[in-house]
C-alpha cells in the first residue's frame, strides 16, 4: 500500500493541478452529484411544506423557504409507520442473529471439521446464495400459509435466513481458513472440546468477520422487500418499504411530502448503522465476491 | 521410555480416534443442523414445490391439478409474457454495459490518490445501502409527470419546452427504470472492483513506465488482465441481481404503461399473488432459470476463460 502512494506521488510531480482537476475532480464530481442527488431531492421534499412543493414559480424548488416537520408528524401520528418501524426492526435483528448462529456453526464444520463432503456442502451453499427471492416467493408462500405463518412477523424471521445464511457462511469461511489451525490443534492437546474451540479461540479471532457479516445481514434484511410483500397482509404487520409503497398511496393521491418522510426516516437508521462500520460493511461486500 | 509408555498410551490413542472420528462426522452434522434445517425447509424445498407448482393450475385457497406443460403452452401464446421476457433482457443488457462502464471508470477515479478517500468510498456507496424501495420513491417522484425536478431544469435552461411524460410512454418508462437500476448499482460495481484494483501490485504499472507504456496501454495489458477474474465475479452477480429485479419495478412503475416495464419477476407477482393463479405465476419464474443459468454461464465462464489464457489458475 506504501509503495502504491510513492508511485503516485512520483506519478503526481508530472500532473500538473488544472490537468488532474479535469481528469480527475471533474468526472468523479459529476458522478457523486449522480449518486447523492436523489437524497438530497429525498430530504428536500420531507421538509418542504404543500404550498412550495408544488409551486416551482414561486419557490425556488432546489430551497425550501418555510421548513416544516408536517409531513413526519402526519407520518407518525396518522399513518401506522412507528408499528411498520418497529416491526423492521424485530425482524431484522431476530433474522440477523438466527442466520449468525446458524453460519457460524456450519462454516466451522465445513471449514475445520472437514466433514466427509463439507466441500460439497460448502459448494451447494454457495449455488444457494446465488438462488433469487424472485423465483422462489410464490412455492414460499404456500409454504408459509400452510405452516400457519402468514401475516406475522415469524414469516419473514424464519425465511429471511434463506438468503443471509448462505451469504454468512461463505463470508465466514473465508475467515475461519486465515486461522492457523495450530492454534487449535493447541487447544486440542490441552484437552479443549470443539465447542470450547470454537467459542474461544475461533470466534474471538474472526470477530471482524462475524461483524462485517452481521451488519450486512442486517441491511439486507432492513432493505428485503417481496417476501414481505407477499406474506403480510395487514397494515399493522408491515414492514417500512412494504408500507411506505402500499399504504401510503390511496388511489391516485399521492402524498409525496408523506412518501418522503418514510423512505428518508426508513434509510436514516441503516444509513447511521452503516457509517460506523463502513470498513466492515465494505470487506464483507467485496470478501463475498472476492473468494 | 518408548517401551514404558505403550500400555499406557494404547488404550487413549483408540479413544482419541474415536473422538477424531465423531468430531469429523457426528459433530460435523451436529454443527449442520441449524443451518441445513432453514435451508432445507425455506429454500431447497420451495425450489422443488415451485418447479412442481409451474406443472399445476393450483389458484391461491384450492389445491390444484396436474396439467403438465399447460401453463408453459399458454404462456407460449400470451404476448404479455414475451414482451416481459424483452423487457427482461433489454433491462438486464442496457443496465448491466452502463454498470460496468461507469462503475469501472469510478474505480479507476477512488483509485487515484484522493484526499478523504475513505469518505468519498463511504458515500459512493450510499444507494447500495439504503433501502431499493424507498430510494425508488425518490424516483418515482424525480419521474413525477408534473413536477419532475428533471424536466424543470431542462425547461429553466432552455433545452426542452414541455415536461418529459417519463413514466406514461414506453420507451421513456424503460430508459426511466434503467437509470434508476444503473444508479443502485454502481457503487455495488464500484467499491468491488476498487477492491481488485488495490490487489495490483504497483512493481507492475513502474516496469510498464520504464518501458515507456502509455496510460492506454497501462490499463489495456496490466488492469484489465489482472482485474478480469474479478469483474467476471462482479458482473455476474450484477446480471444476477438485474435479473431477478423486482423491486424497483414494482414501485416505480408496477410493470406500466401497458406492460411496457414489466419484467418477469414483476409479471409473475402479478399473475401469482395479484391475481392468484399460483400455478401460472410459478411457471413463469421457472421460465426465468435457464435465462439466469445461461447468464451465468455466458457471464462466468465468458470472462473467466481469459484468467487461464493468462496463465492464470483455473
Amino acid at each position: 500500500m506504501t509503495t502504491v502512494d510513492d508511485q503516485s506521488v512520483g506519478m503526481d510531480y508530472l500532473e500538473s493541478f488544472p490537468k488532474k482537476f479535469l481528469r480527475v475532480y471533474v468526472p468523479l464530481g459529476l458522478i457523486i452529484f449522480f449518486l447523492l442527488f436523489p437524497f438530497y431531492w429525498m430530504a428536500v421534499t420531507t421538509f418542504k411544506p404543500d404550498a412550495e412543493m408544488y409551486d416551482y414559480e414561486k419557490y425556488n424548488p432546489f430551497l425550501i423557504a418555510h421548513p416544516t416537520l408536517e409531513h413526519i408528524k402526519k407520518l407518525f401520528v396518522d399513518t401506522d409507520y412507528p408499528l411498520w418501524m418497529w416491526n423492521t426492526v424485530i425482524v431484522s435483528v431476530s433474522s440477523t442473529f438466527i442466520s449468525l448462529f446458524a453460519s457460524v456453526c456450519a462454516a466451522y464444520a465445513i471449514e475445520r471439521l472437514r466433514y466427509t463432503g463439507s466441500r460439497y456442502v460448502g459448494l451447494a451453499i454457495f449455488l444457494g446464495y446465488l438462488v433469487p427471492p424472485s423465483i422462489l416467493f410464490i412455492p414460499l408462500a404456500a409454504i408459509v400459509f400452510q405452516l400457519g405463518l402468514f401475516d406475522g412477523n415469524l414469516a419473514l424471521i424464519l425465511t429471511y435466513p434463506t438468503f443471509l445464511i448462505p451469504f454468512c457462511t461463505w463470508l465466514l469461511m473465508g475467515y475461519f481458513r486465515t486461522i492457523p489451525y495450530e492454534l487449535e490443534e493447541c487447544a486440542l492437546i490441552d484437552g479443549a472440546t470443539r465447542l470450547q474451540i470454537l467459542v474461544k479461540i475461533t470466534l474471538p479471532l474472526s470477530l471482524p468477520g462475524v461483524i462485517s457479516a452481521g451488519i450486512f445481514a442486517f441491511t439486507l434484511s432492513w432493505n428485503e422487500f417481496i417476501y414481505a410483500l407477499t406474506f403480510i397482509s395487514s397494515s399493522e404487520n408491515k414492514t417500512i418499504p412494504v408500507g411506505a409503497i402500499t399504504e401510503l398511496v390511496n388511489g391516485d393521491v399521492y402524498h409525496w411530502g408523506a412518501l418522503m418522510a418514510a423512505a428518508l426516516t426508513g434509510s436514516v437508521p441503516v444509513v447511521i448503522l452503516y457509517s460506523f462500520f463502513v470498513e466492515y460493511y465494505v470487506s464483507a461486500m467485496t470478501g463475498a465476491v472476492k473468494e | 521410555m518408548a517401551v514404558l509408555a505403550e500400555p499406557i498410551a494404547q488404550p487413549k490413542r483408540s479413544s482419541l480416534w474415536s473422538r477424531a472420528f465423531e468430531s469429523r462426522n457426528c459433530l460435523g452434522a451436529m454443527f449442520m443442523v441449524p443451518a441445513v434445517a432453514i435451508l432445507v425447509l425455506f429454500l431447497a424445498y420451495p425450489l422443488g414445490l415451485g418447479l412442481y407448482l409451474g406443472l399445476t393450475d393450483t389458484k391461491i385457497g384450492g389445491a390444484g391439478r396436474f396439467i403438465g406443460f399447460g401453463n408453459f403452452v399458454s404462456l407460449a401464446k400470451d404476448s404479455v409474457f414475451w414482451l416481459s421476457v424483452f423487457n427482461t433482457i433489454f433491462y438486464t443488457v442496457t443496465a448491466s454495459i452502463v454498470k460496468f462502464a461507469i462503475g469501472l471508470y469510478l474505480a479507476l477515479l477512488l483509485n487515484e490518490r484522493l484526499p478523504f478517500k475513505s469518505m468519498i468510498r463511504a458515500i459512493v456507496l450510499l444507494p447500495f445501502v439504503v433501502p431499493t424501495v424507498l430510494s425508488a420513491i425518490a424516483f418515482w417522484w424525480i419521474y413525477d409527470s408534473q413536477f419532475s425536478i428533471v424536466s424543470w431544469v431542462l425547461i429553466k435552461a432552455g433545452l426542452l419546452t414541455r415536461y418529459i411524460d417519463f413514466l406514461g410512454d414506453p420507451w421513456n418508462a424503460r430508459w426511466s427504470v434503467v437509470i434508476a437500476n444503473i444508479w443502485r448499482g454502481v457503487p455495488f460495481v464500484a467499491i468491488t472492483l476498487l477492491a481488485g484494483l488495490q490487489t495490483i501490485s504497483p512493481s507492475l504499472y513502474e516496469a510498464a513506465n520504464l518501458d515507456g507504456a502509455t496510460n492506454l496501454q497501462r490499463f489495456r495489458h496490466i488492469t484489465l488482465p489482472m482485474l478480469s477474474p474479478i469483474i467476471a465475479v462482479v458482473m455476474t452477480f450484477s446480471v444476477l441481481m438485474t435479473f431477478t429485479d423486482f423491486q424497483l419495478i414494482y414501485t416505480i412503475t408496477r410493470g406500466g404503461p401497458i406492460n411496457a416495464t414489466h419484467l418477469m419477476a414483476t409479471l409473475s407477482f402479478q399473475r401469482a399473488i395479484t391475481g392468484g393463479n399460483l400455478g401460472e405465476g410459478a411457471a413463469i419464474s421457472n421460465a426465468m432459470i435457464p435465462f439466469l443459468v445461461a447468464a451465468i454461464l455466458l457471464s462466468f465462464f465468458g470472462l473467466q476463460r481469459s484468467r487461464w489464457q493468462q496463465g492464470g489458475r483455473d
